[in-house]
């Protein structure tokens, strides 16, 4: 049995959000996206309706070029540090309530939901996961993903 | 194969029209501008080879997602939606790769409309890149 590499500091981050973020869906973003994406049905290349990933994009965080690491990357500031560094594949799960139109203003929060540990082959890893909650600004449910992300 | 009229008669084990994929660097330029992703390892070669040690420029690995649920509409078409989507990127691929996605319906819940399908982006050594699973629900 390994060590837990999870102290009760680290775990008090489960819970925690970060602060709600309210962005718009627009037909030339979604267009511009389905492009880069090579989508083949009409209604996303028409920017009609979104593809199921756009929120990706639409809620991919926007820093400042001084907020970037040396390899380009944003720091997830909802995170608390690990003890492991190294990230290995994580997954997504996606539940969809509504499809993401143009003109549609959307507020994504985010929440640390999970910190565990496993023991993998060659070491321990550390599972955590992310919900990301979007509605409408009225409050109508458009999509729930949970992002499971792996360190070793 | 059912065909897309046939869809709702689906049986598990009928397969998804498979799609190639060769992505280029216009692609990855776009597909990362429109996440607004800097990550080097996508489009900047002396980098990810020098640095990181990888063989080019690596696919982003949400592309290879979206591509799953393109697997998914070209069989579903207008007969209902994506209720649930799932993937993980399980190996990295490359810019030049010669991958394709594919799929296989799993189960169908005929009360509920339901069906739920098995997807991968395999290489070009039959490897599977990136693992997916969707459940659709067809229109009434």
């Amino acid at each position: 049995m390994t060590d837990s590499l999870l102290n009760a500091e680290l775990l008090s981050n489960i819970g925690r959000s970060a602060e709600p973020k309210t962005e718009l869906a627009t037909r030339r973003d979604i267009r511009k996206y389905s492009v880069a994406t090579g989508q083949r049905l009409e209604k996303f290349l028409a920017g009609d309706e979104a593809p199921p990933l756009y929120h990706m994009a639409l809620f991919w965080d926007v820093v400042g070029l001084d907020e970037l690491t040396p390899d380009g990357v944003i720091v997830d500031h909802l995170l608390p540090e690990f003890p492991l560094k190294r990230a290995m594949a994580g997954g997504l799960k996606i539940d969809y309530f509504q499809p993401i139109r143009p003109g549609d203003t959307l507020v994504a929060t985010r929440t640390l939901t999970d910190i565990y540990q496993k023991q993998g082959s060659s070491g321990p890893l550390i599972f955590y996961e992310v919900v990301m909650v979007v509605e409408t600004d009225t409050g109508t449910p458009v999509l729930t993903e949970t992002a499971t992300r792996i360190l070793r | 194969m059912s065909t897309l009229s046939g869809i709702r008669q689906a049986q598990p084990g009928d397969l998804l029209p498979r799609t190639d994929h060769v992505t280029d660097t216009k692609q990855q330029f776009m597909y990362n501008a429109a996440l607004w992703n800097a990550h080097r390892i996508h489009f900047d070669l002396p980098y990810a080879t020098d640095v990181e040690g990888y063989p080019g420029l690596v696919i982003a690995g949400p592309l290879m997602g979206e591509w799953l649920t393109q697997c998914v509409h070209d069989w579903l078409g207008d007969e209902g939606v994506i209720v649930s989507f799932e993937f993980s990127n399980r190996r990295a691929a490359y810019v030049g790769d010669v991958l394709h996605s594919e799929g296989k319906v799993l189960s169908t819940e005929p009360e509920a409309g339901t069906a739920a399908l098995e997807l991968q982006v395999v290489n070009a050594a039959g490897e599977a890149v990136t693992l997916g699973a969707a459940v659709v629900r067809f229109h009434k």
